[in-house]
């Protein structure tokens, strides 16, 4: 009855490492709260319990590996306890500062995936539509041999390499270099339909689009805003610290169309009518503002663009927010002031905020309104951005997107430039894969159109063929709207290939009797690597069984298939591969080499490891290390980490806190467009991170701006080596670990070369000729001595002390260096090369010596400006509330019409010609979507996994008591769903927790579509034991109008009864 | 002596099920049988509570009392184990229980129950501790290894407490006195002058 795979099961052992005598009262109650220390405590004798006193020896072989949780981005630890290669047991990890030994449903189940019985076991595709094992060298060879075709027909943009929030930052990176090398930019991952409005909304506003402060320190908040967000079910370890928060006296705010498990712990619910959350923010904002109830000093200091924000804002009176919202103007007035009498107080969204067409102003929104009650950069305050899948920040901060390379670079010519040099690799050579230059600096097509990419025809997209072959590596289908759109897709293209430990949704909504193949990836477990949770901290996660069945791990399917297409030498030349499988570690340490952005450098995996280790010295509030080795550091180094790993920074908890020294993981807002905008200061004002010696604002780190300050003669021969050789485009690798001496000689030889070839009227560049074995002069000297007073530029501008007035010297100095090595556009004709060197800046310089100097100086490398209200490069500077395509409230437009249409990133996108379309007529009801607590993404993993799927047996709708009974409908019943796109069959579960008018549906399931039972298509034993309709099969078209985002949170629908009831599980 | 306990902080609880599933996952605990379960009342309504049930390990156990052939015991320190081998499935134990703990396997329709299974309050049952024998009827014994049942262990938000109950019954206190706002003192809302609380 109780089987059990496994033969043997001797007693366990407590893991190592944790000390379980003397845990006293106040430990006892902090963290476990009753464990061990409960009997301990109590006094009571162990052998109380019936012969209990005879625990059995550990048995040899036992081993223990402390893992992270594979489900969403809390990022729980756990040990694990292995015994003969099988996971015998799991064990809560007590130490972990971010869990301290709690689970959800998800984390507690998570040793199924090592019995994984409905897992892919073999390499299999479709023959004759019949499935068939094969041998993964078949299977290689067969899927590179079509790719090779279909690369030759068409080119490298016909291939469509989706990738995964579930790869580890080290298969992230591969992924998106071996995109590269393949020579397209059609790469991209779950982030798209997740978080892209985030990142992309809040990195424009606040400089970087990630989680601002920590799970650990929303105890610190006085007010917890919860906006789109349903963390219970979807984070529920984070609810260990809100309600930490909330017990100690914090009001806690649900903002939600449904009556979340979340809202049911909240002081105050708020109903809000799906997509009309900008209406509400900025009547918030506009509240605060009408009552003086802004943070003035800290607006006046550091914040641009109030005025245009009030402006619009105005607009926004609580009844106006009422007619838009159906939020009460009262509810709305209560709301704005708990907030500002409640301050610091942290705003926390996740995909009700994100998923719109008008998501990426809707983040902005949000950060607006706690940039006016001055709660960003500070302790218990934050925009907290709960991300979703266990990865997705850090594959999000890798570049798996079609918009981007590794650590935000952009796919310019410059960042493709960095990246060859981390690469070592030949720049002319990696654009020779791509069709040409401007396919390789054009972003590609995002996963949300990828059903497009396929069958739109092919005179409407913006390359040279639509997608032939389409790879889905641990992407779920169910998870993406559009489902017919998608199926049709999948049956146009030529080569479907989905890698991942399930067969997925797209294994048996494909109809293509061949020329589909399904690989078996290993599981997060079955692999070494580094995963970045939402509070950007990297844990570095231990593999705790070898690949079940015959699946590998994605290091080592990467490997294989850049070998079948003939790249591996180049792709590989720096990382060693054992057999065929690349080493985790030497991927960490490349990509450390090159992610000087956001300080994803000082992250080794020797550090990681340490702080893995050494878990129960970090302080469970603030996460700093309180002993020796990780003292003064923060848990696992939350990104920006500053430097080399050598230079030892402390990771940054809190980003944009000036409270702390940028050395001790403090930050100003980032400078990051520009110093000034139509003559407006974009600099911070009267305010610095402590410790800086410039005490004002001031722009990003450059080599002039160094030099200017004096300060370049701090750099080691080395840096300055490095540095010339990135700026004269002569850089390698070599020179990195150059030993000091060494490189002084050679700085020496090199300045003489170039001073000797200037004299003789040829280029100064070809002096690193003999440097990098591969080619500016007294000019590279002059670089760092060219001293402040190169006049600043003669454009028609007053002087630069005449526009940032009361800023001291050296922040004048530094602006005027900054001016003259960012000009607004780039100066024809080849620069000198000194010019070159003087614009190596704190992004490119691979040394990390100008970070270095900067922080030394008490600076933050990118610079201390203004956070932006005001985004000029978007659609919608200020945010504007716009309806939803399928709204059923027409009589808003077309006062909020949504946008006209138009094209982005290789295809054309809709608008206004969807809107225009009056559906509400015949569709009623707003349908809309979202999370199970056992389930996660398209559900195939935790559908399979047999502990969480008999929790959640039924795919169902929620439906008001009113609607249903209009309906005519009865709790349990199956009803159909149905929209202009489609019908799905799910049961009805009537309940109040959604109001009257709207329809819930969760999207995790699959095997069901449109009333047909798909679940005999997929491979013997591979079938989840829990299917269902999938929301997404009948969810309509619309995406934000800046990243693409899929809209999943407004649809319409009408509901019509089955006569039949479902069977519900007791 | 101690006596051990769960309680169920509902302030705290969330129905993440993390308690169920890792009670399964522990135990390998069958599909169909569920040692504890979360149970929502008031779903979806203003003044939703959901609370963690399993075997509550009762004082005065009427599973104990009722069963026929002594199957149930209880141990000196307040958990109350089954012995499979002794078990004849009347399910006696099933209908005394309030809390609907004790569970039976529905492998076939005739109702053959086969033997009776529940929360042993992770501490196994007759057989000697940590062996294969006690594994395979009653799953593993934490408390043999001076551990506390898994599900209280890994609640996500420290809702479900087990241990000795007096310290248990101290922690709620503290929680209840910090939190100021008196629910989950039993007739807070009602029993005393109610008129005056909105």
């Amino acid at each position: 009855m109780l089987k059990r795979k496994t033969t043997a099961r001797p007693t366990r052992k407590v893991p190592p490492s944790v000390d379980t005598s003397g845990i006293d009262r106040r430990g006892f109650l902090r963290g476990a709260g009753l464990t061990i220390g409960g009997l301990a405590a109590s006094g009571t004798p162990a052998g109380l319990v019936q012969a209990q006193d005879q625990s059995t020896p550990a048995p040899t072989g036992r081993t223990y590996h402390k893992t992270i949780c594979q489900f969403c981005s809390v990022g729980c630890s756990m040990w694990a306890e292995v015994e003969n290669g099988a996971w015998l047991g799991q064990e809560p990890s007590f130490e972990s500062p971010i869990n301290q030994g709690t689970h959800c449903a998800k984390g507690a189940a998570m040793r199924e995936v090592s019995l994984g019985e409905r897992r892919l076991k073999y390499p299999m595709k479709k023959e004759g539509g019949e499935w068939v094992r094969i041998s993964w060298e078949q299977a290689i060879s067969e899927i590179s041999e079509r790719l090779m075709s279909i690369r030759d027909e068409y080119g490298p943009d016909s291939a469509y390499w989706l990738g995964s929030a579930k790869f580890s930052n080290e298969q992230s990176y591969l992924f998106r270099k071996f995109a590269a090398y393949w020579g397209t930019n059609n790469v991209d991952h779950q982030a798209r339909i997740c978080h892209s409005t985030t990142v992309a909304g809040v990195a424009n506003t606040l400089g970087y689009g990630a989680m601002t402060n920590t799970f650990n320190d929303i105890r610190k908040s006085k007010s917890i805003f919860i906006i789109g967000g349903n963390p219970a079910e979807a984070h529920p370890v984070s609810l260990l610290h809100l309600l930490n928060a909330k017990e100690n006296g914090a009001k806690m705010i649900v903002v939600d169309p449904r009556f979340t498990r979340t809202a049911a712990h909240a002081h105050e619910y708020v109903r809000i009518r799906p997509g009309s959350d900008v209406a509400l923010l900025m009547g918030l904002v506009r509240e605060v503002l009408a009552n003086g109830w802004e943070a003035k000093e800290y607006i006046d200091q550091r914040v641009y663009g109030l005025e245009e924000v009030r402006a619009e804002a105005d607009k926004w009176t609580p009844e106006e927010v009422e007619r838009v919202t159906d939020i009460p103007a009262e509810q709305l007035r209560n709301l704005a002031r708990t907030l500002a009498e409640n301050r610091p107080g942290t705003l926390i969204w996740c995909m009700g905020l994100t998923q719109h067409s008008i998501g990426s102003s809707m983040t902005r929104a949000a950060t607006i309104l706690q940039l006016v009650l001055g709660n960003m950069g500070v302790s218990g305050g934050g925009a907290n951005i709960f991300r979703g899948h266990d990865n997705v920040q850090g594959a999000t901060d890798l570049g798996v997107a079609c918009d981007t390379l590794p650590a935000y670079y952009g796919l310019e010519q410059g960042a493709w430039k960095h990246w060859s040099r981390v690469w070592g690799e030949s720049y002319d050579w990696l654009q020779s894969r791509f069709v040409d230059r401007e396919l390789m600096e054009r972003p590609g097509m995002p996963l949300s159109r990828y059903m497009d990419a396929i069958t739109e025809d092919p005179e409407a997209l913006d390359q040279p063929h639509p997608v032939k072959a389409m790879i889905f590596w641990g992407h779920a289908a169910n998870s993406i709207t559009r489902g017919a759109d998608q199926r049709k897709a999948l049956d146009t293209a030529e080569l479907l290939c989905v890698i991942d430990p399930h067969p997925t949704q797209v294994a048996i909504m494909s109809e293509k009797t061949d020329g589909l193949y399904l690989l078996p990836a290993a599981t997060t477990a079955e692999m070494h690597g580094s995963v970045t949770n939402s509070s950007r901290s990297v844990q570095w996660r231990d593999k705790v069984f070898e690949p079940l069945w015959e699946s590998k791990t994605d290091y080592e399917i990467t490997y294989l298939l850049a070998r079948a297409l003939g790249f591996e030498a180049r792709m590989f030349r720096n990382i060693a591969v054992e057999g065929t499988e690349p080493v985790a570690e030497d991927i960490l340490r490349e990509l450390n080499k090159g992610t000087w952005t956001i300080g994803y450098t000082g992250q080794s995996p020797e550090r990681l490891k340490l702080h893995m280790k050494h878990q129960e010295k970090f302080d469970s509030i603030t996460l700093l290390g309180k002993e020796e080795p990780v003292k003064g550091e923060y848990y696992c180094l939350p990104w920006p980490a500053w430097g080399t790993p050598e230079q030892s920074h402390c990771g940054t908890p809190l980003l944009y806190d000036t409270s702390k020294p940028v050395s001790e993981g403090g930050l100003p807002f980032r400078a990051r467009w520009g110093v000034e905008h139509e003559g407006a200061n974009l600099l911070a004002e009267d305010s610095f991170t402590v410790g800086s010696e410039i005490r004002d604002g001031y722009p990003e780190g450059t080599v002039g701006m160094l030099d200017a300050l004096g300060w370049a003669s701090e750099l080691t021969s080395r840096e300055k080596l490095v540095i010339a050789a990135v700026g004269a485009d002569r850089f390698s690798l070599r020179l990195l670990d150059m030993p000091e001496d060494e490189a002084q000689t050679a700085f020496r030889d090199l300045e003489r070369e170039a001073e000797r070839l200037a004299r003789q009227g040829e280029n100064p560049i070809r002096a690193f000729d003999a440097l990098s074995g591969g080619s500016e002069s007294g000019q590279i000297e002059e670089a760092w001595q060219a001293g402040g007073g190169n006049s600043s530029n003669s454009e028609d501008r007053a002087p630069v002390p005449e526009r940032f007035p009361d800023y001291p010297e050296n922040a004048l100095t530094a602006i005027e260096a900054y001016l003259e090595n960012n000009p607004g556009s780039d100066p024809e004709g080849e620069l000198s090369l000194q010019d070159k060197i003087a614009r190596v800046n704190w992004k490119t310089d691979l040394s990390g010596g100008i970070q270095r100097v900067m922080l030394a100086h008490g600076l933050a490398p990118y610079g201390n400006g203004k956070a932006r209200m005001v985004a000029w490069n978007f659609p919608d500077a200020v945010p504007l509330h716009r309806e939803p395509l399928y709204t059923t409230r027409r009589d808003l437009l077309p006062e909020y019409a949504t946008y006209p249409d138009r094209r982005k990133w290789r295809v054309p996108m809709l608008f206004e010609s969807i809107q225009e379309v009056n559906h509400a007529d015949e569709f009623p009801l707003i349908l809309t979507s979202g999370r199970l607590v056992e389930y996660e993404g398209g559900g195939d993993e935790t559908r399979s996994n047999k502990w969480l799927a008999e929790f959640q047996q039924q795919m169902f709708a929620e439906i008001n008591p009113a609607d249903a009974e209009a309906a005519g409908i009865e709790d349990g019943q199956f009803v159909w769903i149905e929209n202009p796109l489609g019908a799905i069959r799910v049961a009805a579960l009537v309940t109040r927790r959604v109001g009257s008018g709207t329809v819930f549906l969760p999207f995790h399931f699959a095997g069901m579509w449109m009333g047909e039972d798909l679940t005999g298509n997929y491979p013997e034993g591979a079938a989840p034991y829990v299917s269902g309709e999938a929301a997404n099969t009948i969810w309509n078209y619309g995406y934000d109008v800046v990243t693409q985002m899929q809209e999943t949170k407004c649809s319409l629908c009408r509901i019509r009864p089955t006569g039949e009831m479902a069977i519900w599980p007791d | 002596m101690a006596r051990l306990k769960f309680l169920c902080d509902t302030d705290r609880c969330i129905e993440c099920n993390a308690c169920a599933t890792v009670c399964k996952n522990e135990h390998e605990v069958p599909w169909g049988m569920v040692r504890r379960r979360v149970v929502t009342i008031g779903d979806g309504e203003p003044g939703e509570k959901s609370v963690a049930i399993s075997c509550m390990h009762c004082t005065d156990a009427p599973c104990v009392a009722v069963c026929p052939v002594s199957t149930l015991y209880q141990t000196d320190i307040g958990v109350v184990l089954h012995d499979k081998d002794t078990c004849i499935g009347c399910g006696y134990c099933y209908y005394a229980c309030p809390f609907g703990a004790p569970q039976f396997p529905k492998s076939t329709l005739f109702g053959s129950r086969g033997t009776m299974d529940k929360c042993t309050y992770c501490a196994g049952g007759p057989e000697e501790n940590g062996s294969e024998e006690e594994y395979r009827k009653y799953g593993s014994n934490r408390i043999a290894e001076g551990k506390l049942p898994i599900c209280a262990e890994v609640c996500s938000t420290r809702a479900l407490l087990a241990g000795d109950a007096e310290v248990v019954g101290e922690i709620f206190k503290e929680r209840v006195i910090s939190r100021g706002y008196g629910s989950g003192a039993w007739g807070w809302k009602t029993a005393y002058y109610p008129e005056e609380r909105s």
